[in-house]
């Protein structure tokens, strides 16, 4: 199976697994608007909030690396920021005449913000999904306001994902293994094939989707998704928001009194 | 071969707080229009799957030239096989799903990365295809073509907008290379939009044949789409390098922001601390303790909604 079908969730009992899905939620919103709400510069903030992504993940038994692996995958973004100490105007602390590039200190500042805050964002939301199974989290998408319809929806892509990727995969290797290496006449004509096998996997598609309303509709569905739940805030809950909070209040005052 | 195009997908921290915050703005007032009309649970089955289909759709590929090849995003076929608002829904649970298990894509990011490829290439596909008279059927898979090339470039030109308004890059740097490499990646999508077409349009006319919506069905869309992109395109005609936030300076809002802040700590809630290093100490604590408090009362608004 393919890199991007593996889900992110990564099982365990540390204390994050263990935590209430809407306050790992809440937490992790609140820790990634307070990195991009920090003005540029604010390394100390920075610092401090990465501090509390590592020890998060090294206390909760993930290992301190867990959520740096995830982080290579803003790199094209990351290629993009990397212009900025060319692009903006300020303080020149080197220069290339010749080839007419300098680099600004404030361009130099802001690059490095800007990198330094989406790698600790990476990195939030890669605890959050690796300690919360997805159920766990419609759930507290749900209770912390996103509407029943869009939760029931992704409920439901997400059942039938892996079944329609299998059967996509299937046809691919069906295809390498007709085509014995060659690739057909030309272009139009493969790019035709895989239309095809677009246009099968649709009919297959709807006609299960016709088959899933059907057993739902046998089995009482009537356009609401009921969640047993199971799950009540306790108070290591309250304490874990609260904690947390306070830290970005702390880290957000430092930046401000620094700017 | 599940090689989503990653230029697509924003990740959190490279769009400015502001920015990200007019996104998800602009994306829930769409979504909110959206369920409106799809107002009916009993198409949630059929869209949930066909959420998936559009998810596996991603998978498949063909070999354009020596390395490359052809790939979806899905909008424009999601927009011609569902309908643009159904299609909108469809692409959303997609993306969602793919930031929510997945990690393509940050999660403050998902208001602009829903509003591209959700929104933008299902309304700009939908929009070219019946322009083309697309419904009538012998030129279907040639309105196809346009309608997924148009959606992928659609979006690609949002997300470098959403880039060089936040300060990521400079535009002139983003629009060419995004466009550039979208043009191509374009071509893929069409391609295959057109091939999925074709082979309905032969295997299943009815698949095809769904009923032609007026322009009011579409008009809070394209307003909002036009709002979202004027808003793009305002801070970037004020000047680069720093987007919305020099607009924000023009209306002494940031400065003020600061003040405010410095103030409230300085001014108010220290006085006659002299000790710089004493009053910095009192400043954080004092953040700390208010953001405590608002963390404390989002638990207790959790916990009654347990009782």
């Amino acid at each position: 199976m393919h890199i991007h079908l593996a889900d992110q969730y990564h099982p365990g009992s540390g204390w994050l697994h263990q935590l209430d899905p809407r306050v790992k939620v809440i937490i992790c919103l609140g820790f990634i608007l307070t990195a991009s709400g920090l003005p540029p510069g604010s390394w100390l903030s920075l610092a401090g909030l990465f501090l509390i992504a590592l020890g998060a993940a090294w206390s909760s038994g993930l290992g301190a690396t867990f959520a740096l692996r995830r982080s290579l995958i803003a790199l094209p973004f990351a290629l993009a920021a990397l212009t900025l100490p060319f692009t903006t105007p300020g303080e020149r602390l080197l220069e290339w005449p010749a080839l007419g590039l300098a680099v600004s200190r404030p361009g130099l500042i802001r690059a490095g913000s800007l990198l330094l805050r989406a790698w600790l964002a990476v990195q939030a939301a890669a605890l959050l999904l690796g300690t919360t199974r997805f159920r766990e989290l419609l759930w507290a998408l749900e209770s912390v306001g996103v509407p029943a319809m869009i939760v029931s929806l992704l409920g439901l892509t997400y059942r039938y994902l892996f079944l329609l990727a299998d059967e996509a995969l299937h046809m691919l290797r069906a295809r390498r293994a007709r085509s014995a290496g060659g690739r057909g006449p030309g272009m139009r004509w493969r790019a035709g094939a895989a239309g095809g096998m677009l246009g099968t996997l649709f009919l297959r598609a709807l006609d299960r989707s016709q088959r899933v309303h059907a057993a739902m509709l046998s089995r009482g569905y009537d356009g609401r998704a009921r969640i047993l739940q199971t799950r009540r805030l306790l108070p290591s809950d309250t304490w874990a928001l609260t904690l947390a909070f306070a830290g970005y209040g702390g880290l957000i005052a430092a930046a401000l009194m620094a700017a | 071969m599940f090689l989503s195009p990653a230029a697509m997908h924003i990740p959190d921290g490279f769009l400015s707080l502001p920015v990200a915050l007019v996104g998800w703005g602009l994306t829930l007032a769409l979504l909110a229009a959206a369920l409106r009309r799809a107002n009916a649970p009993s198409q949630l089955p059929f869209m949930g799957v066909l959420a998936a289909f559009i998810f596996a759709a991603q998978a498949i590929n063909f070999p354009v030239a020596a390395g490359t090849s052809g790939h979806l995003i899905g909008a424009a076929l999601a927009a011609i096989l569902l309908g643009p608002w159904q299609g909108m829904l469809a692409m959303t649970a997609v993306v969602s799903v793919q930031a929510l298990v997945f990690q393509d894509g940050g999660l403050l990011a998902l208001g602009w990365n829903l509003f591209n490829m959700g929104a933008l290439a299902c309304f700009a596909g939908d929009w070219i295809y019946r322009r083309l008279g697309a419904l009538q059927g012998r030129r279907a898979p040639a309105a196809a073509f346009l309608a997924g090339w148009l959606s992928v470039m659609a979006a690609a030109t949002a997300t470098s907008l959403q880039l060089a308004a936040s300060g990521t890059v400079a535009p002139q740097l983003v629009l060419p290379a995004m466009l550039g490499v979208h043009a191509l990646i374009g071509v893929g999508e069409g391609l295959l939009t057109a091939g999925a077409v074709a082979f309905l349009r032969a295997a299943q006319p009815t698949a095809l044949a769904r009923p032609a919506g007026t322009f009011a069905d579409r008009r809070t869309a394209y307003l909002l789409l036009g709002l979202g992109l004027a808003l793009l395109l305002t801070p970037l005609a004020s000047g680069f390098p720093d987007g919305l936030e020099r607009v924000a300076e023009r209306f002494a809002f940031d400065a003020n922001a600061r003040a405010l802040g410095i103030g409230l700590l300085r001014d108010y809630a220290l006085p006659g601390v002299s000790n710089p290093a004493l009053a910095a100490a009192l400043a954080v604590a004092l953040g700390a303790a208010l953001l405590a408090g608002v963390g404390w009362l989002l638990a207790r608004a959790l916990a009654r909604a347990d009782s």
